[in-house]
């Protein structure tokens, strides 16, 4: 193999991992600051890229849809908080994962009632829709350079809020100590349904930039459940900066395992992560006592 | 004996009775819907040994069940039977061999971890099964003749018919209760159950923890092959949905439902959704949407499962009280 080549599918792991990085970074601060295991994050991906496809499909802009699925999902989690996420606080585990399951069948339903079982395909923006020729027979897709630049800079915003603006300082205290934030006069209540929202407008994000490279179909927050949960268990519970190692990690692993391993490549990221839990059962980030 | 007790007795010996009764009273196709509630609620049980009695909620029961299938399906000859006494303990062999490889990486973690951890390692062998092609891949695997129970080629047992199959089920279900309440009432059962109230005591007790969950999450992923094998021999079709993740789930809510602290709470929970889901199939083009806020409903109304209806509509009496109570402030502190 040669050099552009593996470069080529370095991009890919990048742009992949990048992806993986929003959902699961949205599920991790969801369960750092909640304390809730939502499974339904998966379900809110799939729904963000059937809003990417419909809202493409209604104003044939993609930068409209990029704006109101995000805006739909973080009105829909502000909206679900206050119904049913705040009842699960200091519920057990099983009550949350059973609650998120049943959310999971709801949302699919209403799914298939709006937008149907098909299978669809968005187009990406115009601007973004070109390649870049690398070689005589190799060229790489803009949009995919575009995604990584985009999750980057989401990445760098999420770190700048997280570590030095109020709400980041908020959302830190509640991770760390809950009970002396509290203490401390730190209004939970709004803090929990802001952070719900963001986190699944992360996760709707994530399908809306992933809807122009793969197809929209209803069993795609299904898998993506699943890798944001092993790259959450991978950098560790609760950190933002553990999900990116994670998911880099997955990115990598994914796409080298499909290039190097074809045979065995979708179960090579569980060997992943059963090595990394003999070595660090908390995750490669995650404090260890915990 | 005191009261109470001669009257679990008397109870679990009319359902019995009625269960006996059954196949006498309702058409075949009821015969058959039965012996598939029945399996599922041997699943819904067995993976209670885990959940309720060990604290641990798992999300890959699913995996040894469909495991259990599609074993029988691979040892199964394209034109003959296969004989029941020797691909059973097979069957039962490997769920409990991936049960306790699974349980042995799974255990190192703890909470949310574990939940997150099994449910990817149960989608694990659902994409071993949907990617690869020797067993169907995606489109499953079929078994043409089902397994026969015979001594030296005489058949003892005609399978094939729904009555007969359903006494076979009856018969490992009773096998299966008999099994957990002896299990959940011995010294391990006692021992895995002070280590889900209270880890850090129990610990300090010297109990060996790990080993003790180890062993039930074995045995559980076990009696799941049972169940996967019934299922298997049952539909003469395995497809990778049966090792899915919702498939867990599902059984979760069975178990939910039904009561964590039950041997036969979740036998109970698995009649209850599957009668649920045969009566919404049959009325509704949407049911999954009925279903989900149904699910939703009796986690956020019911935290202890149906029996918990009988004592808010009627009241319920003291000692009844008592007991539901401490199971409450169980469920949230956990």
């Amino acid at each position: 193999m040669d050099f552009i080549t593996l470069g080529v599918q370095l991009l890919n792991a990048v742009q992949y991992g990048a992806v993986l990085f929003l959902v699961a970074s949205g599920l991790t601060l969801v369960f750092g600051i909640l304390g809730v295991i939502n499974l339904a994050h998966g379900a809110f991906y799939m729904l963000g890229a059937y809003l990417a496809y419909w809202i493409t499909l209604m104003t044939g802009s993609f930068a409209v849809a990029l704006l109101g699925g995000v805006l739909v999902a973080f009105i829909a989690g502000i909206l679900l908080e206050t119904v049913f996420v705040r009842l699960l606080y200091g519920r057990d585990h099983l009550a949350q994962v059973l609650l998120s399951f049943g959310l999971i069948l709801v949302i699919d339903e209403i799914r298939q009632l709006l937008f149907g079982k098909d299978v669809h395909a968005v187009a990406p923006p115009a601007w973004l829709s070109g390649s870049i020729q690398l070689t005589d027979n190799l060229s790489y897709p803009v949009y995919r350079l575009a995604i990584c630049v985009f999750c980057l800079i989401a990445a760098l915003v999420i770190f700048f809020v997280i570590a030095r603006t109020k709400i980041g300082m908020i959302v830190r205290a509640g991770s760390e100590n809950r009970e002396m934030a509290r203490v401390l006069g730190i209004k939970f209540d709004r803090v929990n349904r802001y952070v719900f929202a963001a986190g699944i407008a992360l996760a709707a994000l994530g399908g809306i930039l992933i809807a122009p490279i793969s197809t929209v179909f209803p069993g795609m927050g299904d898998s993506m459940l699943i890798l944001s949960f092993v790259v959450v268990v991978l950098g560790g519970i609760g950190s933002v900066a553990g999900a990116a190692v994670g998911a880099l990690l997955i990115g990598l692993t994914d796409t080298f395992g499909k290039v190097f391993f074809p045979s065995v490549s979708s179960i090579l990221i569980y060997v992943v992560m059963a090595a990394v839990l003999l070595w660090r059962p908390s995750g490669i980030l995650g404090r260890q006592d915990a | 004996m005191s009261m109470p007790n001669l009257r679990v007795r008397l109870f679990g010996i009319a359902c019995l009775a009625m269960a006996i009764a059954l196949p006498f009273c309702v058409s075949t196709y009821y015969t058959q819907f039965f012996a598939k509630a029945l399996i599922m609620g041997m699943l819904a049980m067995s993976l209670n040994l885990v959940v309720g009695h060990g604290g641990l909620v798992s999300l890959c029961h699913a995996a040894f069940f469909g495991l259990a299938g599609y074993v029988l399906a691979l040892l199964s000859p394209r034109y003959d039977a296969t004989s029941m006494l020797t691909t059973l303990p097979i069957v039962i062999l490997c769920s409990g061999a991936a049960a306790l490889l699974i349980g042995a990486l799974v255990l190192r973690t703890r909470g949310v971890y574990f939940i997150m951890v099994t449910l990817a390692f149960g989608e694990m062998l659902f994409f071993f099964f949907h990617d690869t092609k020797f067993a169907g891949g995606s489109d499953g695997i079929s078994i043409n003749i089902r397994p026969e129970i015979a001594i030296a080629g005489r058949q003892l047992l005609d399978l094939d018919k729904p009555v007969t199959f359903y006494f076979v089920v009856l018969g490992f279900l009773v096998g299966v209760i008999a099994l957990l309440t002896i299990v959940v009432r011995s010294p391990f059962g006692r021992a895995l159950a002070a280590a889900r109230d209270n880890e850090r005591r129990a610990r300090s007790l010297g109990f060996p923890i790990f080993r003790l969950r180890l062993t039930a999450f074995t045995l559980s992923g076990a009696l799941a092959g049972v169940a996967g094998y019934l299922a298997a021999a049952q539909f003469g079709f395995v497809a990778p949905q049966m090792l899915g993740w919702h498939q867990s789930a599902t059984i979760l809510v069975m178990v939910l439902i039904g009561g964590l602290r039950s041997v036969t709470g979740p036998l109970v929970g698995a009649l209850v959704l599957i009668g649920m889901e045969e009566v919404l199939k049959a009325h509704l083009d949407n049911w999954k949407l009925v279903e989900g806020l149904i699910i939703i409903g009796i986690v956020i109304l019911l935290p202890n499962g149906v029996r918990q209806i009988w004592p808010m509509v009627f009241g319920a009496s003291p000692q009844r009280a008592a007991e539901i109570k401490p199971a409450a402030a169980e469920a949230r502190h956990a």
